[in-house]
């Protein structure tokens, strides 16, 4: 891929520096250029690259990294620096308004994921135990009131609407008026996707505004918008002004340039990112995370992250106990699978950690069915069997392989594996053992 | 499908690109205007008008090295030049292939595929306008079962240009929506069949695996209809937009492209390199949300209206 070719020579040419106990100009010279195209590849506008570029040549050919025992090392740690601090430092939280209905308006290009991100943030606010409503005035495309009333009904949240007749200032108007009646204390106004250059819409767009007074405005972009994604931004902070960003389809494999561009441009937070077409794939945005995957360097963060906050504690502690006295089981295994699919799918999950972005991945298909067969493998075994795999015989094999709709050959493969795992654990538990010694996760840099 | 007038096409064309058209041609005028001489920093700064219109770095470097051949091959170093060498490789990297849809042979098929949100269910829309203009009989297929009011908004187009959609339920087996719909094009002698899909990311392994047993429906029950199969791509896209290319055209055997959302500020300068790289043809473009705004590409005229006469 494309993609990976370009952080596979981004690395290539910072290994270099590394072996290199002094850095000459033109080293870094030659390894800016390297991150020049890395990032004008994953989509970074031109003018926010040049400004970039010649920050970090300027701090890398300073004294700091001269000095320094390992400059390949420091390069790689000023252009994570540097990207992670025009990114924006931390996380930006929603803010409420102090007199409810707090109102957030949905700004943006068509097909940038509004209707979507609507639902997807409805459902986050209702786990901070608010109750909201989806007010849809998208009133020009064809059905989107219909989507987004669909929305609303998977996860159980009321849409106000007054079809496609109503003019949107007014629709959003009521919108607040029936929240205030029915005591919802968040509402999201649902705005129709339109070009940042089209003024009628947007003149639309600040008469809702100056006619709900919204907490916040916040823009969707599509994280696969190329070097247009600042005219977008800069045109809808010029005329209405907003206050964050939510990143939309970031589950692509695009490298999401444009969350810097349009963070440059407009200096607001990117407070969302959306991760996929289920009302759940969304997640709070971390720069830093962001600055890693637009240079390649994978998503550590996130993945430990979603494993601390998918996995149950109690049972973890247990199964750790288990597997020290070797007693893991078919049982454990299937509770492991179910754990993980809480993380999200296979695919996802590795595509998360570094370096398996690169050339590791390139011919592994993760099917998520596999893990369907093997739960249906396990569920046909007796509890004893589970318990004590080396009692499966042949017969029990047959049993098992019709019961479950698979072959004897993928029961074979699945005990073999089972077989496997066993022996992975331990040395598993050894590595756990040196991490509590104080190694905790350290965000390794690949390849270096 | 070249029965238009060619100056009202043109126009209309000049019309709906001239936002996209405005940054690019302006600038390049007054790059060749600001210049008396062609050195370096007139092509740094070429560069960079490329690179800010998604042509990507490896294709501007591309056209940089044939322009200057072409300056060199001209001995020449007056800046006026560049304009129509400019016009003439771009011209050049975009005739690929047949770029008309096949809609003489009749039956057809025509699957619409693409990522989420780049417009396939409106170019279906106007496609089926622009084939109802001509007096062909169309019908549509609702295959995007997936995305809540996917099904309406196909259906409010079918009536606008009074196209009977096939439909079932959301949460439908695709494929068998698409089965259902040839039988009815078979029954009621209709020339094109044309099928919306549901928006993937072309990097969801199940998704497109989906999209191959659509394919198979289509080959087994419609063996003696014509293909057609249109990617649907966003001007705005930047670099992703080769990848979803590549992708779409493993899985699905692309015979054309769509290119949307023209009318912004966006260049879709990726298309250069796309169809450059996998020879597959632009055969429409989209320039507005009206029912006409669905163009037939012509390589000559959307470089003329790119970068000014």
């Amino acid at each position: 891929m494309i993609f990976e070719g370009l952080s596979e020579k981004l690395q290539n040419t910072l290994q270099k520096l590394k072996g290199k106990g002094k850095l000459t100009e033109k080293d870094v010279k030659e390894a800016m250029r390297e991150v020049k195209l890395a990032l004008l590849e994953a989509d970074v506008n031109f003018k926010v690259v040049k400004d970039f570029i010649n920050r970090v040549t300027d701090r890398a050919i300073g004294s700091e990294v001269m000095e320094s025992l390992t400059p390949g090392q420091h390069v790689i740690k000023i252009v994570n620096e540097e990207l992670t601090a025009l990114m924006g430092s931390g996380q930006s939280k929603l803010t409420f308004a102090s007199k409810p209905p707090t109102v957030y308006m949905m700004v943006g290009l068509q097909g940038s994921g509004k209707t979507t991100t609507c639902g997807k943030l409805a459902k986050i606010l209702k786990k901070q135990q608010k109750n909201p409503l989806l007010v849809a005035c998208d009133v020009y495309r064809p059905a989107a009131i219909e989507q987004l009333q669909t929305v609303g009904s998977k996860i159980d949240t009321p849409v106000f609407s007054m079809g496609d007749a109503v003019s949107p200032v007014n629709i959003a108007k009521a919108g607040i008026e029936q929240a205030l009646r029915q005591g919802l204390d968040t509402v999201i106004i649902d705005t129709a996707g339109r070009l940042h250059i089209d003024d009628t819409l947007m003149n639309e767009l600040l008469e809702i505004k100056s006619a709900v007074k919204p907490q916040e405005i916040l823009l969707v972009v599509d994280a696969m918008t190329g070097q247009d994604a600042v005219n977008v931004a800069e045109q809808f902070h010029e005329k209405i002004g907003i206050d964050g960003v939510i990143l939309t389809k970031l589950d692509g494999d695009t490298r999401g340039g444009a969350a810097l561009s349009v963070r440059a441009v407009t200096q607001k937070p990117i407070k969302f990112v959306g991760l996929g077409e289920k009302v759940d794939e969304f997640e709070p945005f971390y720069p830093e995370r962001m600055a890693s995957r637009i240079l390649g360097m994978g998503d550590m963060l996130s993945l430990i992250e979603k494993a601390q906050s998918n996995i149950d504690m109690n049972k973890a502690q247990e199964l750790e106990k288990r597997m020290r006295t070797q007693q893991f089981t078919f049982d454990d295994f299937l509770d492991q699978l179910q754990q993980m699919k809480n993380m999200g799918s296979m695919s996802q999950i590795l595509q998360m950690i570094p370096g398996m972005g690169g050339k590791q991945l390139k011919n592994i298909d993760v099917d998520d069915r596999e893990l369907v067969y093997i739960e249906a493998i396990i569920q046909s075994m007796t509890k004893a069997e589970r318990i004590n795999p080396g009692i499966i015989n042949g017969s029990r094999r047959k049993r098992i392989a019709i019961g479950s709709g698979t072959s004897i050959q993928q029961v074979n493969k699945l005990l073999k594996q089972f077989e496997q795992t066993r022996k992975m654990m331990k040395q598993f538990m050894d590595m756990e053992k040196g991490m509590k010694k104080g190694n905790k996760f350290k965000l390794p840099f690949p390849g270096m | 499908m070249n029965e238009q007038q060619p100056t009202s096409f043109f126009n209309k064309l000049k019309q709906g690109l001239s936002k996209t058209t405005k940054g690019f041609s302006d600038r390049i005028d007054s790059l060749v205007n600001g210049y008396d001489i062609l050195d370096d920093d007139f092509y740094d700064e070429l560069e960079e008008i490329l690179i800010t219109a998604d042509v990507g770095f490896d294709m501007t470097m591309e056209l940089l090295d044939s322009l200057k051949t072409k300056v060199r091959e001209r001995k020449t170093d007056d800046p006026h030049i560049v304009k129509t060498l400019l016009k003439e490789l771009i011209a050049d990297a975009l005739s690929v292939g047949d770029r008309n849809i096949y809609i003489e042979e009749t039956p057809s098929v025509i699957l619409v595929v693409g990522v989420n949100g780049v417009g396939k269910t409106t170019t279906i829309g106007k496609l089926a306008h622009h084939f109802v203009k001509r007096g062909t009989k169309v019908l549509l297929a609702a295959g995007d079962t997936f995305r809540a009011g996917a099904i309406d908004q196909l259906e409010v187009w079918g009536n606008r240009s009074n196209v009977p959609v096939i439909r079932h339920q959301e949460g439908a087996d695709p494929a068998a929506v698409i089965y259902d719909a040839i039988h009815a094009a078979k029954a009621r002698n209709t020339d094109i069949l044309i099928c919306d899909t549901a928006g993937r990311l072309h990097n969801k392994k199940n998704l497109m695996n989906e999209l191959g047993k659509i394919f198979k429906v289509v080959d087994r029950e419609y063996p003696e209809a014509s293909k057609e199969i249109l990617l649907v791509l966003d001007a705005t896209t930047g670099q992703n937009a080769l990848q979803q290319a590549k992708v779409f055209g493993e899985v699905a055997g692309i015979t054309g492209i769509v290119l949307t959302k023209l009318d912004g500020t966006a260049k879709g300068g990726i298309i250069l390199a796309i169809v450059k790289s996998m020879g597959i043809p632009v055969k429409m473009i989209g320039v507005g949300e009206q029912m006409d705004d669905l163009q037939p590409f012509n390589a000559i005229e959307f470089t003329n209206a790119l970068l000014g006469d």
